[in-house]
């Protein structure tokens, strides 16, 4: 099997992998589905802009402070850049999840097409992540509107066979998944858009899994909000990204007061700057958002085209590897359709954190138990699972040592 | 192997044959549950002359925790409150002590065995779970801990 990537070139950038783990063992990180590690150019980004141009962004009338917003504004560019959407509709947050309470508290407080009353459907699915779960859960419970979902078949797809039952005329907001954190599934979302946008329904594309990790073009899926992590894709920590149609944004009340956001201010009232302003209260994340654009530069210039196939090509690899074992279950999808680079796994009745702990010992950093999507592990009938998630440093040997680990894992509990 | 002082035989065979699990019956029966990991215990149990009786659990969760609860219920079960509560502070302060503190076997009994976890961080939870539902439920029951 060839590398579609320079894979030793990569981790070299990367100084993480050079720190030795429990016993001395080599580093095989397989969690990138809960945070990535970031290469040396991204830590490089945020020291620069702490030694070369820290000062409060959007303020001070001096010479820093200009050079200060120009590097924050021009990450904002090359956000824009990298999802090929105008800066203008690109929202710094702290997180995806922030951004996703952003929406939803947003949304209690707008009118019109975005305003959610009693009444009013809210449609989620069972795959999300508690992120994409819980602000519309609550916000649902908060207002009174009814909140439904799509069932998860057990391959990790959507059941979209009742889909006109599911989305009604009621429907003002539809927020799905690009790919399921737990199982790598990708649903099938045209479908959903489709039917959110026949009947006047916003369609917000939670996508922490899939933009770090593959091309993701927002104009072909036609959808109205997304959002991700910069954590996920080689970034800071205490960055995430909301993108919305310009139109949609400028009809939203904002979510956090404060700095920054207002237009004018008296001491009764207040009125909003513009887009995207006017969702970033306060001092912002700025060493971080520059240090996001560095990320983002870094799998552009890799290409997110190559890094999702020879992700394809580990999956290939692990999932063929994983079934060969006895007593190996993989949950979720079985083949390579309609997934990306995450595998979820049990052995044998063993407690995923009695796995993840063996596995530690030969170096294995996986995720294990509900991956903060707790009714889709209970859906499966499971307790949780133990979780591989590859990346672009990710080579075949880190694969062979996964497999050794997992029947490292077998056999410790089988002959004990 | 650092992993056997963690999965000592004591444990996994507490883990394979649980003590004291079945349906808890008692009046008040708590439910604690570790969030990070999703294992959860429902424990009852009685206090009758100041004796700690008619322990029972149920729960899922990893060896550890399962093991732990299983000990703990075999360790407080007959025993007075004040002994349970020694016993209960002795665990507890082994389990903080990130590896340092092996704890009084006499105290203890099988839950020395469970020493090694506290060199685990993240397992720690884990251990401590039935523990704390062992004391909420005493205290529950009229118990002063």
């Amino acid at each position: 099997m060839k590398s579609t990537l320079d894979v030793a070139a990569i981790k070299s950038d990367f100084p993480i992998f050079d720190v030795p783990m429990r016993g001395g063992k080599r580093l095989v990180f397989l969690d990138s589905g809960a945070t990535s590690q970031k290469p040396i150019q991204v830590m490089d980004a945020e020291r620069n802009f702490y030694s070369t141009q820290n000062a409060a962004v959007h303020r001070g009338s001096y010479y820093l402070a200009e050079i200060a917003s120009e590097a924050y504004e021009g990450a904002r560019e090359s956000v824009a850049k990298f999802l090929q959407v105008k800066s203008e509709e690109i929202i710094f947050t702290k997180s995806a999840t922030e951004s996703l309470n952003l929406l939803a508290v947003s949304f209690e407080r707008s009118s019109g097409r975005l305003g959610i009353k009693a009444g009013d459907e809210i449609v989620v699915s069972e795959l999300e992540h508690h992120a994409n779960l819980l602000p519309w859960q609550q916000l649902a419970k908060r207002t009174g509107a009814v909140l439904k979902w799509f069932e998860m078949n057990a391959d990790g797809s959507l059941d979209l066979s009742r889909i006109d039952e599911v989305i009604t005329s009621k429907c003002k907001v539809v927020a799905i998944t690009h790919q399921s954190n737990v199982l790598g599934s990708a649903p099938d979302i045209a479908p959903i858009i489709a039917a959110a946008h026949a009947v006047g329904a916003i369609f917000v594309l939670d996508g922490c899994q899939s933009v770090p990790h593959q091309p993701v073009d927002i104009k072909g899926l036609d959808i109205d909000f997304l959002t991700f992590s910069g954590h996920k894709a080689l970034g800071p920590t205490g960055i995430g990204v909301l993108w919305g149609r310009s139109e949609l944004l400028e009809q939203m009340e904002p979510f956090l007061y404060g700095g920054s956001m207002i237009e004018t201010v008296t001491m009764t009232n207040a009125t909003w700057a513009p887009s995207p302003k006017r969702f970033e209260a306060g001092v912002p994340n700025m060493a971080q958002a520059v240090g996001l654009a560095a990320a983002l530069d870094y799998l552009s210039a890799v290409g997110l085209s190559n890094i999702h196939s020879w992700e394809m090509q580990l999956t290939e690899y692990a999932l063929k590897g994983l079934q060969e074992i006895d007593g190996v279950s993989v949950v979720g999808p079985q083949g390579l359709a309609n997934r990306g680079g995450v595998i979820s796994f049990v052995i044998d009745k063993l407690h995923p954190h009695d796995v993840g702990q063996v596995m530690d010992q030969y170096g294995v950093a996986v995720r294990t138990g509900h991956h903060c999507a707790w009714p889709l592990i209970r859906k499966l009938g499971l307790t949780g699972t133990t979780r591989a998630s590859f990346y672009l440093y990710n080579d075949l040997a880190d694969v062979d040592v996964l497999l050794e680990s997992v029947l490292g894992a077998r056999d410790y509990f089988r002959k004990r | 192997m650092e992993l056997d002082s963690l999965y000592q035989e004591v444990i996994l065979d507490h883990y394979k044959k649980p003590h004291h699990k079945g349906l808890p019956t008692g009046e008040i029966q708590v439910h604690h549950v570790n969030p990070n990991c999703g294992d959860e215990i429902t424990l009852s149990l009685a206090i009758r002359d100041g004796k700690v009786e008619d322990l029972v659990w149920d729960g899922v969760g990893c060896s550890i925790s399962q093991a732990s609860a299983s000990i703990m219920s075999e360790l407080v079960s007959g025993k007075s409150v004040a002994d349970a509560q020694i016993a209960l502070q002795e665990f507890t302060e082994m389990m903080q002590s990130k590896g340092k503190y092996q704890g009084k076997e006499e105290i203890l009994e099988d839950a020395v065995a469970l020493a090694g976890v506290s060199k685990f961080p993240a397992r720690v939870k884990c251990a401590l779970l039935g523990w704390m539902a062992f004391k909420d439920a005493a205290i529950q029951n009229g118990a002063e801990l």
